[in-house]
């Protein structure tokens, strides 16, 4: 019921492992979602929690990805996925209070997680090191982009567009999890 | 047009959707309805070389194999909330209640029947039985067309309360309906979307809440609503 396709290579571009890692992220909607999802909280905490967030996600993306490239493949968790939905999601959508140390530590951990899964297979040789960089700057740049987009914003009613934005990726997150628990029941992961 | 031609030299003849309309097809240079013409070293004309030369370039290259289901997923998301007329109605109708009842009424209802709906689809999802659920769907039209018609104002805990308990039997309908083989993010997104803009379709229509004639408009929507779950009460006995 959730089957997950043989992922042989990158998505091929035709330009170079660079755009092709920094496509893989952006048509890649386990890794983009909770990205996002930091990026807003981020943005609505403010600007120093933004430029928190700006280095220290794809600092720790970098570091997991260079783990990661000498690990062998892994397709992750379905269920690992659902939880970052959830968490991210709900903190979101409730416009949690975090301080900053926290939400350091949460981007350091998404950071690791997604660039250590993002890195295992590639292998260790200069295109592998080059798509998880083009990976690195798309996480960058929309990071940049999202947290600029809500710190700037005042009206009440934006804020509140950004937490329903929230309640959606929680919500998929809960959908998400069933059909892990169902793909499980069945034997599929 | 007039700038082109005073520094041109070389002229051009492009299609235009829009050049009768604004006066292009000029009479005294002759040219046709549809056509405008502009200079070589136009930016129209450029711009019009740069584009098509970027789509030429950006051919993709061949796949080895195709990643499936994955936009049939998403899309199969969007769909499947807009399939059923009895989830369409109940949906539209939290939106219209929501813009009735003012702030924050307007966002907690619309943020709290997605969330719990999801809920239920995963109820459904794993297997969890919930019986009812089709006269759960139909009283949820058949109330919520009530609190609409009558413009009803409890409290907004009692409110988000009744949403939420009937957004678990449109949600668990959902799950268990899901169509297996699919990708299971990219369809949880399409139906959290799909149904988050059947809300902002609700709170849109609202919206006229604020006119004497928009409240007599909402209550015969809500009036509409009501037969519909009345319609689907019935359908769901007869079955």
């Amino acid at each position: 019921m959730f089957p997950i396709a043989a992922e042989a290579h990158l998505n091929a571009t035709g330009m170079g492992p660079i755009y092709d890692g920094l496509m893989h992220f952006l048509m890649s909607p386990e890794d983009l979602v909770p990205v996002l999802a930091l990026a807003l909280l981020s943005g609505l905490r403010g600007t120093t929690y933004g430029r928190r967030t700006l280095f220290v996600l794809p600092s720790a993306w970098l570091m997991g990805g260079l783990l990661g490239l000498a690990a062998s493949a892994s397709n992750g968790n379905a269920i690992a996925s659902a939880v970052w939905f959830l968490l991210l999601g709900g903190l979101l959508a409730a416009d949690a209070k975090l301080s900053l140390p926290v939400t350091t530590a949460l981007a350091a951990l998404l950071g690791i997680y997604h660039g250590y899964l993002n890195g295992t297979g590639l292998g260790l040789n200069f295109a592998s090191a080059a798509a998880l960089l083009g990976m690195i700057f798309s996480v960058f740049v929309l990071i940049a982009l999202a947290a600029a987009f809500v710190v700037q914003l005042q009206a009440s009613w934006a804020r509140i567009a950004v937490r329903v934005a929230g309640s959606w990726i929680f919500a998929s997150g809960l959908l998400l999890m069933g059909w892990a628990v169902r793909s499980a029941q069945i034997g599929v992961l | 047009m007039s700038r082109v031609l005073r520094h041109s030299k070389r002229l051009l003849w492009v299609p235009h959707p829009f050049a009768k309309q604004k006066g292009g097809g000029d009479a005294n240079l002759g040219a046709p309805p549809n056509l405008l013409l502009v200079g070589w070293d136009s930016p129209l004309l450029g711009r019009a070389i740069s584009v098509l030369t970027l789509v030429l370039l950006a051919t993709p290259s061949a796949f080895a194999h195709v990643q499936k289901g994955e936009a049939a997923g998403f899309l199969s998301g969007l769909r499947h909330p807009v399939s059923g007329l009895d989830h369409v109605l109940a949906m539209v109708a939290v939106g219209l209640w929501g813009a009735q009842l003012g702030a924050p009424a307007v966002w907690v209802l619309p943020v709290a029947f997605p969330m719990v709906m999801a809920f239920g689809g995963m109820l459904g999802l794993i297997g969890v039985p919930l019986p009812g659920i089709e006269y759960g769907i139909a009283a949820s039209a058949i109330l919520l067309g009530i609190a609409v018609m009558f413009e009803i104002r409890p409290p907004l805990a009692i409110a988000a309360f009744v949403v939420a308990v009937f957004a678990i039997f449109h949600g668990h309908a959902h799950g268990t309906e899901l169509p297996p083989g699919q990708s299971g993010l990219l369809y949880s997104m399409g139906f959290v979307i799909a149904t988050g803009c059947l809300h902002g379709v609700g709170i849109t229509i609202g919206t006229v809440h604020r006119w004497g004639w928009g409240q007599k408009f909402l209550r015969l929507a809500g009036a509409v609503v009501l037969a519909g779950g009345m319609f689907f009460m019935w359908k769901a006995f007869s079955v």
